[in-house]
Order: structure tokens, then sequence, then C-alpha cells
């Protein structure tokens, strides 16, 4: 009589009601949210001095749009002076010669080692220390020469401090991304007879691009903030703009939501955009699927 | 592109004399000398640490040489001979020097970002500058050997091992090479999945590819292998017929191997 019991459900147990697990952490949560946006609220409306009147006149105002325009074109060239000279010291970085991989990881100690805010500064008072930048045999005679002050106007010293700051950063993520490209398809691309150019082109970039991508969108949407530092060189972009009209008429935190909301209308289009770029990359990557889909395209399938 | 000339038939399809490779302190080939003929299908087998495969890479110029040299079709891997010296190649030159040679890895390493189809016609669309509609037909008709007709448009995650490994052997065959290697292409898969590529590579021996495989199948080996080549500690240590080898190996290490993987 030692044979093994087995426990039988009695019957009905099966539909027995099912009591869901409570989550009271979610209503006092829940409660806290709703207290603080009501004095957010509260602190909207019975503040007068946020003029909302203002924000509004200003919004579309000549002189605001034309700073938008140039903090647009701050980011842009910058980045662009980023992204190529970064992949250039990447490049380098990952040389066989020395002295590029030593000339390169210089670069990026010296841009990263420093605050781009002195970095902008450093620029635009380079004509104090070199009055004249002159093109010619070095230690020989001069072919041209040039004021500094002509040379470098606020935009060209606001490019240099951004562009060159940038680069650093770029290295660093686009070296990021080659290095995450498996050594087995440099392999594959070289036994298929390909040259080491083309089997960048072809083999390592195209997979390098997708972790490149994703933090290279990071850079851009944080270099168009950082255009804001202009503000100490005087350049006339976003936030200089907005300084220049409360600096007349007092009403700081007014133009300050301003300048708020287009930085905020501009960074949400880059993170559309992006989340975008980063769905079109994902092709051929497993748990990944190309177009949006609620559930994994194929299931079952071996990784 | 100029085409190399074509191979002298007297020239044996690959030579490796006195081969030497270390990496760091550790001497991986000790001497290895090999000579593999025109549609021979040669196994090199061994235990791990071995130095088979570093030989095998070796062959298709993936290792420098330390010492020896090693002709594919009559020349020289990795160097031109001139005036009684070897001046290294520079890396566009060996890249042209591998279209004649395929070679297929234990990790399929196919390219992920492209499908089964388009990573056959890559080499020959870029590399060989075939136009696409016919590099097209062609990387179909590859597909259809290695049975895998209904997969031109599935990327690698979407196939199984086998079937990766049998789209990388078509890879490889779409540049027509007049010799394969064949690094552990079994080794990554799981046991069911063996059979379908053992078949493939099967297929490729009937229609007589000159073929280097580095394998741990035994049966294969026995099987399909013109002879077998058995390595231990950076040298030859015995070859011959398989059925020779395998039934009546002379040497002591090799019956010691044989032993553990029958």
């Amino acid at each position: 009589m030692s044979s093994p019991s087995v426990t039988q459900a009695p019957p009905g147990y099966a539909d027995e009601p099912v009591v869901r697990l409570r989550h009271p952490g979610r209503w006092v949560a829940a409660a806290v949210v709703v207290v603080l946006a009501a004095m957010f609220l509260h602190f909207v409306a019975t503040t007068p001095q946020l003029r909302p009147d203002l924000v509004l006149g200003y919004l579309f105002e000549r002189s605001i749009l034309r700073g938008l325009l140039v903090t647009i074109e701050l980011t842009a060239v910058a980045m662009v002076v980023g992204i190529v000279l970064g992949t250039l010291l990447a490049v380098m970085r990952l040389s066989d010669n020395p002295l590029l991989r030593w000339v390169a990881g210089g670069y990026v100690g010296l841009f990263r080692g420093t605050p781009i805010l002195v970095q902008l500064l450093f620029w635009f008072f380079l004509g104090t220390v070199l009055p004249r930048v002159s093109l010619g045999v070095p230690f020989g005679p001069e072919l041209v020469s040039v004021s500094t002050n002509t040379l470098i106007t606020q935009f060209a010293a606001a490019i240099l401090g951004l562009g060159l700051n940038e680069a650093a950063y770029m290295a660093e993520i686009v070296r990021a991304g080659i290095g995450a490209v498996d050594r087995g398809q440099t392999e594959a691309a070289q036994a298929l007879g390909m040259s080491p150019g083309l089997s960048y082109r072809r083999v390592v970039l195209p997979q390098a691009a997708r972790v490149i991508v994703p933090p290279t969108a990071n850079e851009l949407i944080s270099m168009l903030k950082l255009t804001s530092l202009c503000l100490v060189i005087g350049l006339p972009e976003l936030l200089t703009t907005a300084q220049l009209i409360y600096g007349r008429n007092f009403q700081q935190i007014p133009l300050l939501i301003v300048a708020s909301i287009w930085y905020l209308v501009l960074t949400t289009l880059l993170s559309i955009v992006q989340a975008r770029v980063e769905r079109r990359m994902n092709r051929g990557v497993a748990g990944a699927s190309p177009r949006r889909r609620t559930r994994p395209a194929l299931s079952g399938v071996r990784p | 592109m100029t085409t190399r000339p074509l191979a002298d038939a007297a020239a044996p399809m690959v030579e490796a004399l006195a081969v030497r490779k270390s990496f760091g302190d550790n001497e991986v080939l000790k001497g290895i000398d090999l000579t593999v003929g025109h549609g021979e299908v040669v196994s090199l087998l061994g235990p791990s640490g071995s130095g088979k495969s570093t030989l095998l890479r070796c062959i298709n110029h993936l290792e420098t040489l330390d010492g020896g040299e090693i002709s594919v079709n009559g020349h020289l891997v990795g160097y031109r001979r001139h005036g009684g010296k070897k001046y290294e190649m520079r890396p566009r030159e060996v890249a042209a020097a591998r279209r004649d040679v395929g070679m297929v890895f234990q990790r399929f390493n196919l390219f992920p970002h492209l499908t089964a189809l388009e990573n056959v016609m890559e080499a020959p669309v870029f590399v060989k500058g075939v136009g696409r509609a016919q590099a097209r037909e062609q990387a179909h008709e590859l597909l259809r050997r290695v049975g895998l007709p209904d997969k031109p448009a599935a990327y690698p995650f979407q196939l199984s091992g086998g079937q990766q490994q049998r789209v990388a052997i078509a890879r490889a065959l779409a540049m027509r090479p007049s010799l394969m290697l064949f690094d552990e292409p079994t080794s990554a898969l799981d046991p069911e999945l063996v059979g379908e590529v053992l078949d493939v590579m099967r297929g490729l021996a009937r229609d007589g590819m000159t073929m280097i495989v580095v394998t741990h199948e035994i049966g294969f080996a026995r099987e399909v292998c013109d002879r077998v080549v058995f390595m231990d500690g950076g040298v030859v240590v015995e070859e011959g017929d398989p059925a020779q080898v395998l039934t009546r190996p002379t040497h002591a290490r090799t019956r010691n191997f044989l032993s553990k993987v029958l």
C-alpha cells in the first residue's frame, strides 16, 4: 500500500474565480501626481507675471524667428563638421599607423578634457594672441595673410568651438560602432576577395551604423541645445535674441518660455526622425522588425 | 580587372613548405609540409590546438606566416618573388589573389544586414563587377544547388544554423573558386543539422572541387576524402588514405586521438 498519493482536485476547482494582485502603490503615485499637477496649473493660472499674451506675441516675432534660423544653421554645420572629422579621427584611431593613432588619441583627450564653454571663448578671443593668420611655407615666406578677427567671425568661432568639440565625441561613437562589428565579418569579406576599403564600405560600416546612429541622434539633439552657449560670444542665435529682448523689456521668464518652446519643438521633431531612422537600420537583426509590429514577425525562429 | 593566368596543370593546387606560425611565444605551426592536388579532397584532423585551423587560415592569408611559404595554383600566397627576395603584397593585391579561394567558417559569418540572395550576390557584383541581373540569376542557381531555392529573401537571423551554413557555402561558390577551404563547418551546428551541410559538401566533392576540410566528422573524412592529414602539436603526425589512417593508424598519437572521437 505504498503507491504515491496523487492529489486530485475536487470538481469545480477549475471554475474558481481568480483574485488579481492589487497595486495600491500606483494609486498613491497617481494621487501625488494629480496634486502636483493641480498646484502647477494653479500657479500658471494665478500668476499674471507669466504673461501668456507676451509669450504668444513673441513666439513668431521676426527677430526670434531669425535667431531660430541661426540656431538651426549652427546645429547643422557644427554637426557636419563633427561627424566628418569624428569619422576621420575614428579611422585614424583604429589605424595600423601608430602616429595617426597617437594624434587622434591626443585630439580626443584635448577636446574632451576642456569645457566647451572655454573652447568657444578661446576661438572667439584667438585674435588677441594671434593677430594675423597667414598661409605660406612653414618658417619661410608668407603667401597670404589675413587678420584673425576678419577670419574668425562670431559664427566661425561658434562653428570651431562646437564642431571641433563634437568631433571628439563623434570619434568615440564611431570607434565604438566599428568595434562592435564581429571580426568574422571582416574575415568573411576578405575571404571573398574584398579589398580593405570595399569591406569597410559594404560590410563593416553598414553594420556599425546601427550602433552609431542612436547616439549620433542624441548628439544632434544635445548640439541643438549647446548652441545656446553662443550667448557668451554674443552670436544672435535663439537664446541670445531672447536675452536681447528681455534686456530691454525685463520680461525674462516669458521670453525664456518662448525660447524653450522652440527648443522643444525642434527636439521633438528630431526625436521622431530618430525613431524612424532607427527602425530602418534594424534590417536583419533578430528581435527588431523593420516594420512596426506588436509581435515578432516570426515565432519560433532560432536566434 | 585582369584575370590571373590559369594554373599550369603541373603545379599542385596547394603547396605548403616548412610553414611556421607563432602567436606570441606559442608556436602553433612548427614546419608544416602539405601538398594538395587538383580535385583532391583532403581533411585535416587533430585535437583542438593542433594548428589545423591556423594552417587553413594561412592558406587564405588570413594569418601571415612566420616562416616557410604557401603557394596556391602556383602563385605564392601574400608575397611576390623577385630577384631572390619575397616582397610583401599590398592589401589590394592580397585581396585579388583570394578571389580564387572560397572559405567557409565555423560561425558562418553571413552578412546579417543582407538577405540570403544578397549575401550570395555581394562578391560577384562588388568584387568582380558582374552585372546585377546576371549575379542574381547565378545566386538563385547557387541557392538551389545548396537546397535553399525558397529562401532568397530570408535574412540570416531567420534561418537555422544549417541553412545559414549552406548559404555561406553558396556565397563562397559565387566567386567560382578553384579551391574551397572549410574551417570546422559543422562544429557550431545542432547534431540534427550537420547532415544537410555535409550533404552539400559531398555534392561539391563529387563535382570535382578541390577541398581542404578541417573537421571532427570522422565519418565524413572516411567516406568523402581522398586523404586525411592528422596534425598534433603543430606538426603533421601522419597522412594517407582515410581507410588506412583511420583504421590502422601507425602513430600512438593518432590512435589516442581516434579512440577519443570514435
